[in-house]
């Protein structure tokens, strides 16, 4: 029982890595919190949705999914975040707010307000490991995760682009007098991001077998409160901070009642943010904040 | 007046109120995303006065504004460690454990909501909120709001002419906190039920929206941007389904237009003295 729990809880502590990633590459290199992340997770998921119930194979809903998301990711970076980028951080903001009330209102106009569902003979197969009963969809999860958050990994750490990327993070300025383009960077980041956040909506949207166009609200919220924890600036931060969420989620709701779970959530955040904000792995320090 | 108009005035009087609670604290510099959690606190202290202990309402009124007030600078004083957008994400995090506390709180409801208020008419809603307007904007022609606005534009230099930037900042969260209260209040006995779930995110979002929209740097801005977030979906209406989407747009539009609100003091100062330039 505790085990299966746990496993339940990595598999959503999975998306909630992706979509706190798609937050922090935004955040940790403009420091703006993009609403918008939320509702292209959410997006993400009913392209990858549409995908599926054509009957085309998983991988390429997974792809689709990133893609939609990546263009629209890219499109309010042009539209709200570049026009505003020298703005107090509350502006960008809310204009990031305005693309994701548009985003769920097209999104309930095209695929209707109820939930949907997936169909069922892609769930049926089971692996069962001792006492424990995996969904083969909860080892997708796990695996696209993982993959994914080494592919960003390697492109932060290793790559001229990431290299580029955590300059423009560390002093938009400077960076731009060694001879960084801080426009095509920023570009980078708002597709990364949207794609992370494409991908988690087509996970999600196989992991609870179903999907609505309310999952970005909740979700995007909790993400936020994964990427404080994990700290902004770490990739590894976010791998690690996600499955504890997930697990501790799963786990208040299985032993303390569904209903604690968003205090502890939240609580800890709070905490974390008190006193440990630079997140769990560390990273720079964060009260270095832009004026309001 | 029709019960569609009233029931819209209110909700712009309620609305006007928690856009205050947020210009208030955003003058000092610091952006709060959780003022729906005072306006919770506000909602259920003033509720069971009322229901429970049959208090009338301005008492109770006042006495849910003092309680938020109080966990207002309990809130104020850690925020003082965090700056900016850190800032905002942790005042998130306080609103959503306000509401998911209400929602734990079996004695009043829980999720299933609380009830048993008296319906309250839309002059008494008003009153307030036009009370607190006008407070406001003496309280803009003063020293202390000075202070404020030194505290917001630069927090070292105000500290190093000797400003308590410490009070300030507190003491902004406790009267934005006490604002919010009183619009919680009102909610609750113009709606005269209430679930943890009117205390949300959105509802904290709706406030920000309504001081960024009208105007952050003068109170007056607030009531434009209230009236604006109220009444903008009721005539967008003829786009039925899709009046959300353009309601985004013109949000959009706004900020990239006037990012620094539609009121600001030089198209104040135009209006009132007739198109010639102060």
């Amino acid at each position: 029982m505790l085990l299966q729990q746990l496993v339940n809880g990595l598999t959503l502590g999975a998306v909630y890595t992706l979509i706190a990633l798609a937050f922090s590459l935004v955040m940790g290199i403009l420091s703006i919190l993009n609403l918008a992340v939320g509702e292209l997770f959410m997006f993400g998921g009913y392209v990858g949705f549409a995908v599926i119930a054509a009957y085309l194979p998983l991988p390429i809903a997974l792809l689709a999914g990133m893609a939609a998301a990546a263009v629209v990711s890219i499109v309010i970076q042009k539209i709200a975040y570049e026009p505003l980028r020298d703005a107090p951080l509350v502006t960008p903001m809310l204009s990031t707010l305005g693309c994701s009330i548009i985003l769920q209102n097209v999104v309930t106009n095209v695929w209707g307000s109820d939930p949907l569902q997936l169909p069922t003979e892609l769930f049926d197969t089971r692996v069962s490991l001792g006492p424990v009963n995996i969904g083969m969809m909860q080892i997708v999860v796990i695996g696209v995760t993982i993959v994914l958050v080494g592919a960003v990994a390697y492109l932060i750490q290793k790559t001229s682009a990431g290299r580029a990327l955590r300059a423009v993070a560390e002093n938009r300025d400077v960076a731009r007098l060694l001879g960084v383009s801080a426009n095509r960077i920023t570009l980078l980041a708002f597709l990364i991001s949207g794609c992370l956040a494409g991908a988690a909506g087509v996970l999600i949207g196989l992991h609870y077998a179903a999907i609505t166009p309310y999952i970005g609200v909740d979700i995007g919220l909790k993400a936020i409160a994964v990427m404080v924890i994990g700290g902004t600036t770490r990739v590894w931060g976010a791998l690690l901070a996600g499955p504890l969420i997930g697990i501790a989620e799963v786990l208040t709701i299985a032993y303390g009642g569904s209903q604690v779970r968003d205090l502890v959530v939240y609580g800890l955040m709070i905490l974390i943010l008190l006193l440990r904000p630079q997140g769990l792995l560390g990273g720079a320090r964060s009260d270095i904040g832009q004026r309001v | 007046m029709s019960t569609y108009c009233a029931g819209l005035f209110a909700d712009i009087g309620i609305l006007l109120l928690g856009a205050l609670s947020v210009y208030i604290i955003l003058a000092t510099g610091q952006l709060s995303l959780g003022n729906a959690g005072f306006m919770g606190i506000g909602s259920y202290v003033a509720s069971y006065l009322t229901v429970e202990l049959h208090w009338p309402l301005t008492p109770a009124l006042i006495a849910a504004a003092l309680s938020a007030s109080i966990i207002g600078i309990i809130v104020g004083f850690p925020a003082l460690r965090l700056k900016g957008i850190y800032l905002a994400i942790a005042t998130l995090g306080f609103g959503e454990m306000v509401r998911s506390f209400f929602l734990n709180f079996s004695h009043m409801g829980g999720s299933g909501g609380y009830h048993g208020m008296q319906h309250v008419s839309l002059g008494y809603i008003w009153a307030w909120a036009a009370g607190i307007l006008l407070l406001l904007t003496l309280l803009e022609r003063s020293r202390l709001w000075l202070e404020m606005r030194a505290v917001h534009d630069d927090e070292t230099a105000a500290g190093l002419i000797g400003l308590n930037t410490t009070a300030t900042k507190v003491g902004a969260f406790g009267f934005g906190a006490a604002v919010a209260a009183i619009a919680g209040g009102l909610f609750a006995h113009h709606y005269v039920y209430i679930e943890p779930a009117n205390f949300g995110f959105e509802r904290s979002i709706d406030f920000v929206l309504a001081v960024i929209l009208g105007g952050s740097t003068v109170g007056a801005g607030a009531l434009l941007g209230a009236a604006l977030i109220v009444l903008l979906p009721e005539w967008l209406r003829f786009l039925a389904d899709w009046r959300l989407a353009a309601f985004g747009t013109l949000l959009i539009l706004v900020l990239l237009t006037r990012r620094q609100g539609i009121l600001d003091r030089p198209l104040l100062a135009k209006l009132s003295f007739r198109g010639k330039s102060p």
